[in-house]
């Protein structure tokens, strides 16, 4: 049976070493390729024929456009269309990473907690620049619930300090568990699959039909993952904007 | 787990920070304002073409008003045209009626005047004639005229005594 860790290991394919820094192009960075690539060869080419009745391409891209853009503008409200981009490429980006994951024999890159920590510490760090930009130190209130008695501060304070600060980590390890869990399971099941059906054909069928839902299961968490790493985002900028 | 090796965090935070910026600048500036755009023309157009009914109904609502105002006018002028006829007809009738009517009296009042005159002559006969059988028959078995006078006023009397 495979190892089931071996899915996740970087392998270099171009070595490159910037200033002593290693940057080698590995199967990490293909995916991310691909996944601009695709991203924008979808974007770009759905909308050419600007058809005002919209083709089953052009309608799902535009679906896209309208979800996101739903999305911040309930989470955020006006003051978030700015973001517009940046949390689009955010969810497009981890959905793609998802989903392209899903392809058998494909590296999911959001399955290296330091690429789901990358992108949550930028959100993290930008979202706390926003909120010293619009508040200034008013933004430390943040820290301290309006209303609540002086006492209580020795107890809130820390605890909203530990639970502002333990976003990014909760962030990043949300998407990188659900990713490394499901695709870990894939690898076992799919292990199961072989190594019982190479024998006997109808103990086989079982942990293939598991194999099979458990793959449903994951395009729903592919989806859902990408979905809520970006609603939280949302969530967390909703509060450096309007703080509470 | 390959994925707590530092070894590789430097690599991969490295191309996840230029597809990750590359992707940015593509959506920001290539992808995102395509399909605002397109989708800003599609709301566009149905506005404008909303509008456009809007305006069309207008049209088509003062196009009502101004049948119905039309066929209200139409229909007052043919009840006054109706009324004025019927009005001249009733007069000419009324004045063919006093007309007539004056014609009429003015015939019987002359057949009344006939008649008088007619009645009065017969009268006059009537007592011509008794004058003369009486003073005849007088003059027969009396012998003698009588006198005129007398006669005539006998005579007057008897025809006012039967009532003529």
């Amino acid at each position: 049976m495979a190892n089931p860790i071996e899915q996740f290991k970087i392998k270099p394919i171009i070595p490159l070493e910037v200033a002593g820094v290693d940057v080698s192009f590995t199967n990490s960075a293909v995916m991310m390729v691909i996944s601009v690539v695709l991203i924008t060869a979808f974007l770009t080419l759905s909308v050419r024929s600007r058809a005002l009745v919209p083709g089953r391409w052009q309608a799902l891209a535009e679906v896209f456009y309208e979800f996101i853009a739903g999305m911040l503008k309930d989470n955020v409200g006006q003051e978030g269309r700015k973001y517009f981009p940046f949390i689009f490429t955010l969810f497009m980006f981890v959905l793609f990473g998802n989903l392209l994951g899903m392809i058998p024999g494909a590296f999911t890159y959001t399955s290296h907690v330091i690429v789901t920590f990358g992108m949550a510490i930028v959100v993290f760090i930008g979202v706390t620049i926003i909120g010293f930009a619009r508040h200034g130190t008013h933004f430390l209130r943040m820290f301290f619930p309006e209303g609540a008695p002086i006492a209580t501060a020795i107890i809130l304070v820390p605890i909203e300090v530990i639970s502002y600060f333990s976003r990014p980590f909760s962030l990043a390890v949300r998407l990188f568990a659900n990713m490394t869990v499901g695709h870990i399971i894939l690898k076992v099941l799919g292990g199961f699959v072989v190594s019982l059906g190479a024998f006997y054909v109808i103990p086989g069928i079982v942990p293939f039909a598991f194999l099979g839902a458990i793959t449903v299961l994951e395009f729903g968490i592919a989806l859902l993952q990408a979905y809520v790493f970006t609603i939280l985002s949302c969530i967390y900028l909703h509060d450096a904007i309007h703080m509470h | 787990m390959p994925q707590f090796d530092p070894a590789f965090f430097a690599p991969q935070l490295f191309w996840l920070a230029v597809t990750f910026i590359t992707l940015y600048i593509l959506m920001s500036k290539v992808a995102l304002p395509k399909i605002g755009a397109v989708l800003d023309e599609r709301q566009r157009k149905i506005d404008d073409n909303l509008d456009k009914a809007m305006q069309l109904k207008a049209e088509a609502e003062a196009a009502i008003a101004a049948y119905e105002k039309a066929l209200a006018e139409s229909r007052a002028h043919a009840h006054s045209v109706i009324k004025e006829a019927s009005e001249r007809l009733a007069k000419q009738a009324d004045e063919r009626t006093r007309e007539l009517s004056a014609k009429l009296a003015e015939q019987i009042k002359a057949g009344e005047v006939r008649i008088a005159a007619a009645k009065e002559q017969a009268l006059a006969n009537v007592r011509d004639v008794a004058l003369d059988v009486a003073g005849a028959a007088i003059a027969r078995l009396v012998g003698t005229s009588p006198d005129q006078g007398k006669l005539e006023s006998a005579i007057a009397a008897a025809l006012k005594e039967n009532g003529q």
